[in-house]
């Protein structure tokens, strides 16, 4: 295939008069078309978003959209794909930061907006369609489809539905078209050690972003083959070709887990020196970049278990299918001399085929023969209402409990309400008691309870709970002087909770 | 395999000479005492029509297992040591419109609907949607043409009497998957813009019809999107289950299912052909000899496998001539 002489270019913008330029130089064309078209469906939400009920131009969809394909394909596994609750709730963070201000529902409903718009749910193949023309061998022009998706829906286990980005997705994402995987990746990775080396941690983090995309992608194209080689041993090349694929493959996990490795330590060094030279920015990019190196070693370790179970699965396929004694007479070969052949039929003949099969695959249906009284009844038999909540639940015969709490409500209200100090004035816990036994006798034991409940108290769970302030007691050695209790006067005081910072140290925790 | 069919003759003559050549049938064949004949077409009482009409009756029940029911086996019996009775019942079936395909304790009364039958299945009466839209009426017929090329993936697993295939959903659906994929790869290495033009969708190849839908799709209500393909899958197969020609098995990838005796007879005996037939019709099927396609490469032959391409096939046997 050659490009069209630099020369030929000019005189095409002279006129219709023109001939049309030969298929050779449309196709370049048509790829740059096809590219151009996967970008056109996010543009399309920016555009769209003035048809929304409601004031959406402070969103940019846009981003949003691509955020979306970066979640899906970064949290694309091995068996499953992306789960769809889990990217919108992951995407809500970046739609809250564009319009603080609008209510939380509104964010949740741009996100979900986007990522279906991103599957284009109202279509029937839930894809994109993009039309462009061609000139075609003789000169005539040929209007042409082009279906992508970028986003598609895949079955999980258990009949679930999980997210995958699509390879046109993946490829305008990464903006690497027709590369291949493996040169591709070694390079990203080579790319990234020196930047590391260098110290240009922005760049190294870029770089290893997109070594995990290479990775996912690889990981992908490794499960189809494997997947595919249970069907028929004498299919594939059991003696050479497959044990070299899989060799191949392992050869290239040992390679790159040894690499990913070495560039572990190289960043956990980094990022260790980082925070006295050049401040705390760097060290979380550094660690950062340590977790998503770790995520490619641990995809490796994934891809390579399951390199190892191929050995013995072609064994027991071997057992199964060589050594069964053969058969008198052959059959048809379904896949090879029917599906094979036909898939590459235009759809309007391979259909005289299918129909065949079809109409003698199927078996028979005995036809209903109704007469006419049972018909009358049954057309007036009311239809048989459908039991959406079960079987009726029978009243149930409770018995009132005596109620033998030692304190009453109102008790535990004014207790709290006493113990409900200002985080800047702890309290010594005999002048509580004092103020206590003053507005009910009954209630310093309660507040004696609480104080020495609070003198261990649990921060995990107050953390965990989101809670924002925290009672707390403490023994500083002084005597509890009290007609009614003795031991420890205690200190009891309030200390305010970072409930925010700590959720947002424990997910950037390595 | 000798097929019995209405419009070939119905005479029970011809069947019962047929039935004798038939190798599916060589037990109820060899014991079959001679001169027996004559004295059959003295001897037809109604009782007699009545069982076996019966025993047909019970062949219209295909999920019905002759070891389940003590009437059924008991006919079935009769039919293999009676010859006169075997040749009445075979002749109700031909009048009824259905084709006998294997008498046995094996597959019961194994019989099928002929053409015209009324006991055929129709495709409008299968897909209310798919009949005009000639995309949905191909994806549900090559379905059902996957379902039974992925039961039975070897000519050898399609002649062996004990063989049982079994089958997911999800397996079916990314095993054309798979192979639509081969075809668009083939299809960018040599070239060729694929896309179909606007106002033709009927030349669009029949692979791409099929990658372009979508595998799965979540609906309100749980249930499998039944546009997308492992919808249609699903459909074909809870059909065959209908059939009594598939039985599940589970609740993996989709749903699992096994074959049973009488889908080998079926898709053996009756569709395999007919889709041959008209695939030689339509002048593009290198002449099948009955051996494997999916032969070992020669010695000096380079494994073209791409990175992507799920099946490892190789490209000069696998394609249409």
């Amino acid at each position: 295939m050659t490009s069209p002489p630099p020369g030929a270019a000019t005189p095409q913008l002279s006129g219709p008069s023109r001939p049309a330029p030969g298929p050779a130089a449309d196709e370049g064309l048509a790829r740059r078309l096809r590219a151009l078209a996967c970008t056109a469906p996010l543009h399309d939400l920016d555009v769209r978003k003035a048809n929304l009920a409601g004031e959406y131009s402070g969103y940019a969809m846009a981003e949003v959209a691509l955020a979306a394909i970066d979640l899906v394909t970064l949290t694309m596994d091995f068996d499953t794909g992306a789960d769809h609750e889990q990217i919108v709730a992951r995407l809500l963070p970046r739609v809250a930061a564009q319009t603080p201000t609008r209510p939380a529902a509104e964010h949740e409903r741009v996100a979900r907006w986007v990522l279906e718009n991103l599957i284009n749910v109202g279509s029937v193949d839930r894809g994109f369609r993009a039309v462009y023309g061609t000139f075609g061998q003789d000169g005539a022009y040929v209007r042409r489809d082009y279906d992508f998706k970028l986003i598609e829906e895949v079955p999980g286990p258990g009949g679930t539905v999980y997210l995958r980005t699509t390879d046109e997705a993946v490829n305008v994402l990464v903006g690497a078209l027709d590369t291949d995987v493996t040169s591709a990746q070694i390079a990203a990775e080579v790319k990234l050690e020196v930047l590391i080396s260098r110290g240009r941690l922005a760049d190294a983090q870029l770089a290893a972003e997109q070594a995990r995309y290479r990775t996912v992608q690889y990981a992908e194209a490794l499960r189809k083959t494997l997947e595919a080689t249970r069907r028929n041993v004498r299919a594939v090349d059991w003696l050479r070709a497959v044990p070299d694929m899989i060799a191949e493959a392992l050869d290239h996990i040992a390679d790159r887990y040894r690499h990913e490795n070495a560039i572990l330590t190289n960043i956990r060094k980094a990022r260790d020196e980082a925070v006295d030279q050049r401040g705390p920015d760097h060290k979380r990019q550094a660690a950062e970049l340590v977790d998503i190196v770790k995520d490619c070693i641990r995809r490796h370790t994934q891809l390579q278990s399951r390199l190892l179970d191929a050995g013995p699965m072609f064994r027991a396929e071997q057992d199964r299918q060589a050594f069964a004694p053969p058969t008198a007479h052959a059959g048809i070969d379904l896949y090879g001399q029917l599906i094979a052949p036909l898939l590459p039929l235009p759809v309007e003949r391979a259909i005289r085929v299918t129909d065949a099969f079809f109409a003698r695959g199927t078996g028979l249906r005995t036809p209903t023969a109704v007469r006419v009284g049972d018909l009358v009844d049954l057309l007036l038999t009311p239809p048989l209402e459908r039991e959406h909540l079960g079987a009726e639940m029978p009243e149930p015969d409770l018995i009132a409990t005596p109620d033998d709490n030692r304190f009453s409500e109102e008790q535990l209200a004014s207790a709290m309400d006493l113990l409900e100090l200002p985080p800047d004035a702890p309290r010594r816990l005999s002048g509580l008691l004092a103020e206590a036994r003053r507005r009910d006798p009954a209630l310093p034991y309660l507040v004696a309870l609480l104080a020495v409940h609070a003198a261990s108290p649990p921060v995990g769970t107050a953390y965990r709970q989101g809670e924002e302030r925290l009672l707390f007691a403490v023994d500083d050695g002084t005597e509890l002087d009290d007609e009614e209790f003795g031991g420890a006067d205690l200190i009891v005081g309030t200390a305010l909770l970072d409930a925010v910072g700590m959720a947002a140290g424990r997910t950037e925790g390595v | 395999m000798t097929e019995y069919r209405t419009d070939d003759g119905a005479q029970p003559e011809r069947d019962l000479a047929s039935e004798a050549d038939d190798p599916g049938r060589s037990t109820a064949g060899s014991s079959q005492p001679h001169g027996t004949v004559a004295h059959a077409n003295a001897g037809v009482t109604p009782a007699d029509a009545a069982d076996a009409a019966r025993l047909v009756s019970f062949g219209l029940q295909p999920k019905l297992l002759p070891a389940r029911d003590i009437e059924y086996g008991e006919l079935l019996r009769r039919h293999r040591d009676d010859p006169a009775f075997a040749r009445l019942t075979d002749a109700i079936a031909a009048g009824l419109g259905l084709v006998v395909l294997e008498v046995s304790t094996r597959a019961g009364m194994a019989v099928t609907a002929a053409e015209d039958s009324v006991f055929a299945v129709r495709m409008g009466d299968y897909a209310k949607r798919a009949a005009p839209d000639s995309a949905d009426r191909f994806l549900h017929g090559l379905a059902h043409l996957a379902v039974a090329a992925m039961a039975f993936p070897r000519p050898e697993d399609l002649s062996d009497d004990g063989y049982i295939g079994r089958v997911t959903v999800n397996g079916i659906d990314g095993f054309v998957r798979q192979a639509c994929r081969r075809l668009e790869e083939r299809a960018a290495e040599a070239g060729e813009n694929t896309d179909p033009a606007t106002d033709a969708p009927g030349l669009e190849a029949a692979w791409r019809v099929y990658a372009r839908r979508s595998a799965t799709g979540a609906t309100k209500d749980a249930r499998r999107l039944a546009g997308s393909t492992t919808g249609i899958v699903g459909k074909a197969v809870a059909f065959l289950v209908d059939s009594g020609f598939l039985q599940r098995t589970g609740d993996d990838a989709g749903g699992a299912y096994r074959t049973t005796a009488r889908y080998q007879l079926q898709v053996r005996d009756m569709a395999g052909s007919a889709a041959m037939t008209e695939l030689l019709e339509l002048g593009v099927v290198p002449v099948g000899d009955g051996n494997a396609t999916l032969l070992p490469p020669l010695e000096n032959h380079d494994l073209d496998l791409v990175a992507d391409a799920g099946l490892p096939f190789y490209a000069d046997q696998r394609g249409p001539s």
